[in-house]
Formats: structure tokens, sequence, C-alpha cells
């Protein structure tokens, strides 16, 4: 039971700060703090995939493209509430990822890499495509009326306030965290890493390694869909095409890297390096360009790959062993 | 692998190459697209082969691979800019990116390749934000043009009018496959890349320096990439600007994948490939919009893996369970 009160602890510690953060923080860092709740979502999503079954994706950015495109759609036609549009992007990226990983299951490594990539940069070019449903480089607007559940008044997608939207962002975080959590820990958690480790002593172990990979990948999916959802509520109901470029593929990729593989504990860690960072690196003078910013970011990317080897979750574990001895 | 197996995949290379010739024969329209596909499929075999020679010896993919043949070329303009004729930067251009992928491989790979596939494949895309921040900085993003390399005249043979540039093209860069494949097949250098790629621990008991092999590697993977950097900007439609190369690359990873990562014949067969299937499909199937481009090259990366997971050259490796 002492291990257990430690982890708890810092959770409850988190969970209120996350809580309070809201009301004593600017409008803008309101907004901001939701952003980084998003990529908290996505980022805990590819962890699964890449940090727990050992399968890299370059292209998770499509699934929320997917997530997003689902929940507006939804939102456009059928006038539904947000929370059912995060649930039914949860759904779509679900099968999506089943879909795309059905096929994925034949590459490995190197391979995998460039399907996925494939992936980012094909998705975001469909709606310009067929731009009569999917509202081309405009993107499909969200309705404007607020919607009801349960009693609840929810206000339209084009009007949410960064407080609601925080709110929205962190409650789904920590449902999806302890949902993550409940799965890793069991025996789906077991089987992902024991393909993870080694595919023959896996299928030597009666461990179905297609199963997992599969089921991994649209989990993954499915969590990245949700924060697409969210990102579009984000940017107030609308689906730019825009914003689902590669590089959003790329720094989910960067996020779990930050986060250390295969770890829950620097997530939040790796979802504000993400979040926070491109728009703390424009304020800073001679290099607050956007061009500069990217320079610095990636030079920190790399700077962190170099001396964090196991990401933040790494240097958490150091700093514990340091504690205890 | 029985020996009709075997066979298979050169017998089909060999259907599609008496296709094509016996399409150019028939139809000048037919030609035109063949001719302008070659040229566009040996830019994306350089820059393929590049892949192909960092995947060989790392197992890692460069995601940077384009946006470095991006910042040599725009290097070649600021030469240009500085007095120097088109022909002067080039050689020029070549030496300074050999010199930046040996530099990158020394100071950015190198901590990062032992440790895990990821964290190298993390690395490259931090040099691929870093790249393209950079010449954002230093260029702008508007758009530039280079001195032509080839002129704009055409030639007409038999009623088909060719391009200058698509035969300049076309020489470069076998030109430069073919200074490359001199090197790995006939001098002690290239042994030595290749034993250190194929078994770095035996390698260097025999004496080979593997780090350094490794880091010449990058080297000769930038240079090509600068070749085929400057090759896409002589094609008097494309023009210099920071994205130039983010489509091609795409389409160099679906022949790398084609071709099989482990190949380097492979990889040029591949681009070759893609680039004819690419110009025939745009020439004569309206459906596939300029939209529908890069999807479509998702979905033929997709199903060759599917087809053959190692790509037409490469091995499979049987794992008995």
């Amino acid at each position: 039971m002492r291990g257990r009160i430690l982890p708890l602890g810092s959770l409850a510690v988190l969970a209120v700060l996350l809580g309070v953060l809201p009301f004593v923080v600017s409008d803008y860092n309101t907004y901001l703090g939701a952003e980084v709740g998003i990529f908290f979502i996505a980022v805990l999503g590819l962890n699964i995939l890449t940090g727990y079954t050992g399968q890299i994706s370059i292209g998770h950015g499509a699934f929320m493209a997917i997530g997003g495109y689902t929940a507006a759609i939804l939102s456009r036609d059928h006038h539904t509430n947000l929370v059912v549009g995060m649930i039914a992007a949860f759904a779509v990226c679900f099968v999506s990822g089943l879909l795309f990983g059905l096929p994925a299951l034949r590459l490995e490594g190197a391979y995998l890499a460039l399907a996925t990539f494939a992936l980012a940069i094909s998705i975001p070019q469909l709606p310009l495509q067929w731009d009569k449903y999917l509202g081309g480089s405009t993107g499909v607007q969200s309705s404007s009326a607020p919607s009801h559940l349960l009693g609840i008044t929810f206000p339209a997608a084009t009007s949410v306030s960064n407080r609601w939207l925080y709110g929205l962002a962190w409650a789904s975080s920590a449902i999806l965290f302890v949902l993550a959590w409940l799965i890793l820990r069991g025996r789906i958690g077991r089987a992902f890493r024991s393909v993870r480790d080694n595919e023959i002593a896996a299928v030597a172990s009666g461990v179905e390694i297609g199963v997992y990979k599969t089921l991994g990948f649209a989990i993954s999916a499915a969590y990245c869909g949700v924060a697409g959802a969210l990102s579009v509520l984000a940017s107030f109901g609308s689906t730019s095409t825009g914003s689902w470029s590669v590089v959003l593929s790329l720094e989910l990729l960067i996020g779990v890297a930050v986060a250390g593989l295969g770890s829950l504990w620097g997530i939040l860690a790796g979802a504000a390096f993400v979040g926070l960072l491109p728009k703390i690196s424009t304020s800073i003078p001679v290099v607050g360009t956007d061009h500069g910013r990217d320079v610095v970011y990636g030079l920190l990317v790399i700077l962190v790959m170099l001396v964090l080897p196991g990401g933040f979750a790494g240097l958490l574990a150091r700093a514990r062993s340091l504690i205890r001895a | 692998m029985t020996r009709l197996e075997r066979l298979v995949v050169p017998l089909a290379l060999l259907g599609c190459a008496t296709f094509l010739l016996v399409g150019c024969l028939v139809s000048t329209n037919f030609a035109t697209f063949t001719v302008e596909g070659v040229a566009q499929g040996l830019v994306y075999g350089s820059l393929a082969l590049a892949l192909v020679l960092i995947y060989q010896a790392t197992h890692v993919i460069n995601f940077a691979q384009g946006e470095l043949a991006m910042l040599t070329t725009y290097i070649a303009y600021q030469l240009t800019q500085w007095g120097l004729s088109y022909w002067e930067a080039f050689p020029a251009t070549l030496a300074i990116a050999f010199l930046l992928g040996t530099f990158l491989q020394l100071t950015v790979i190198r901590p990062v390749q032992h440790r895990s596939v990821i964290a190298t494949v993390i690395v490259t895309v931090g040099l691929f934000t870093v790249i393209d921040g950079v010449v954002n900085w230093v260029w702008g993003g508007q758009y530039l043009t280079l001195p032509t390399a080839f002129g704009f005249g055409s030639w007409d043979v038999g009623g088909v009018l060719i391009q200058k540039f698509y035969v300049g093209t076309v020489v470069v860069v076998l030109a430069s496959l073919a200074g490359v494949s001199a090197l790995f097949r006939f001098t002690k250098l290239g042994l030595a890349m290749r034993a250190a790629a194929l078994r770095p621990a035996s390698a260097s008991l025999a004496g080979v320096r593997v780090d350094a092999m490794l880091a010449i590697g990058w080297g000769l993977a930038a240079l090509l990439g600068a070749v085929a950097g400057l090759m896409t900007d002589a094609d008097p439609v494309y023009t210099l600007n920071p994205t130039f190369m983010q489509a091609i690359l795409v389409f160099a990873f679906a022949a790398a994948a084609l071709g099989g990562l482990q190949s380097p014949v492979g990889a040029v067969v591949g681009g070759l490939a893609i680039g004819v299937l690419q110009a025939l499909v745009i020439g004569y199937v309206p459906a596939i919009t300029s939209q529908l481009q890069l999807p479509f090259a998702f979905a033929l990366i997709l199903v060759v893996l599917l087809v053959k997971p190692n790509g037409l050259f490469g091995n499979r490796q049987l794992v008995r369970v």
C-alpha cells in the first residue's frame, strides 16, 4: 500500500491544481491550458500504441482530423451535442484505427512509419477533393445552436468559452487517463508490452499478436479522435484544413518522446511541451517570428532527445531513485 | 523461394518496359508522358536512394532528407546570387551538401543512433523543423527562381517534343547514380562502407572505422538529395520555395517502399516506376486530380506493402515461431 500513496497523492494534488488553474490565470492562458489538455489526450493515445505496443506511427494527426470532421459534420447535419460528438468521434476513429491496423499488421518498423506518414499526408487532401460534403479548404462549420443533454444546456460549438473548453478537455483527459490505466494494468496491457518486447516470446506464450496490434491501433486512434473533436471546438467549431497538416502528426510523436515511451507519468510534460512551447517561443525577442519559433522548437526537440533518453518519465524515475537512495 | 517466384519480379518489370516501349511507338502523347515520367522518376529514385543508403546502415528513415535537399538547393541559389554561374554552383553545392550531411550525422545523429530507432527518427523530425525554420528565416517564404540549368528549348524526335531539361535531368541523375555505385563497388572506401552497413561488429573487428563510415554515408545521402533538389528545380514548373521537396519526399518514400528499403537498385527502379505511373495516370485518368495525387501515392504504398511487405527487391526474413 505504501508504494501507492506517492503516485495517488501526486495525482490528487495535480487534479486540484488543474481544477483551480482556470480561476486564477487569464482567459488566454486558460485557452492554452485547454490546448494542453487536448494534446494530453492525443499523446496519451499515441503512447498506448508507440510506447506500450511498440508500433511507431507518424500519422496519428490523420485520426485527429477524422475525429474532428466526424464531430463537426454531426453537429452541422444533426445538431448533435458536444459530448455525443466526442463519443461518435471516439467510435468512428476506433473503427478507422481497426481498418488501418489490419493492413498495418504486415508492416514492421520503418515500413509502418512510411505507411503512417503517407496516411498523415493524404487524409488532409480528401476534404479538398470532396468539397461539397467536407467543406473544401474552409472546412466544416459546426452548428451554432446550443444543445441539451441530461438536463444540462451545452453552449454551441461556435461560442464555447475558454473555461468551458478547459473543463471539457480536462474532464475528458481524466476519464481517458483512468481508462488507459485500467486497460494497461490488466491482461491487455501485459499483452501489449509482450508484443513490444519480444514478438516471438509473445506468440509462444499464446498472445495473438495480430489482435493486439490492431487493438492498439484502434484504441490510440480513438483517443486521437476525441482530441480532434475537442480541437475543432477550440477553433470555434470549424475544421479548417490547415490545422491537420503533417506537422500535427510530428508534434504528437514529439510529445510521446518527451513524455517518455511506455509511461503514463510523463504525458503531462509531453503535452505541455508540444502545446505551450511554440506559443512561448513566439514571445521571446529576436526569435519571435514564426520561423524563429520553428528553429527553437526543432533544436529543443533534438536537445531533449540527446539529454533525456527516457523522456520526462525517465527523469522522474531517476529523481525517485535519488530520493530513495 | 522457388525459382518461379524469383522470376516473377524481373518478368513483370520486363513486361512493363515492353508495354512502355510499344506505347511510345504507337502514340506520341504516350511517349511525351513517358519521357516526363522517366525524368521525374529518376529524381524520385535519387532521393529514394539517399533514404536507402541511410536505412541500410542504421535502419532509420531520415525524415529530414527532403528538407535537407531543399536547404542545399537554397544554398545553390545563394551561390548563383553571389555571382557563380549555375554549373559552377552545382559542384560547390554538392560538396557543401556532403559536408553538411557528415556534420549532422556527427553532431546530432551519432549520440542517439545506438539508443533506439524511435529516438533517431524523432531527431530527424526535429531536424526537419529546424531546417524549415532556418530557410524561412534566411530566405523568406516567397518563391525564388534559380537560373535555368538546361534552357527552355525542346528537341523534336520523330514527332515527339522532348524538352531539353528532361534529357539534362536524366543525364545528371544517371551520372551521379553511376558515380555513387562505382564508389561502392570499386573503391576501398566503398567496400568499408558496405561492410560497416552489413556487419558493423565484424567490420570494426576488421579495422573499419564504422562510425566514420556512417558519417560518410550521411554525407553521400545528402549529396544525392542535393542532386534531386537541384534537378527538381531544373523543371521550370517548380519554383524554389520552402515546401517544394515535401511532396517529392513522399513519392521518394513510395519509391523506396516499392523497391524495398534494403535495395539500392530497387530504390531507383521504384522511383522510375512511380514517376512513369504518375505521369501516365495524370495524363490519362482525369479522375485523379491534383488533390488526389498524394492519396494515390499512399494507396500505392499500402497495396505494394500488402503484396510484398519488403518491397519488390527486398528479401523476406522468415521467422519461425
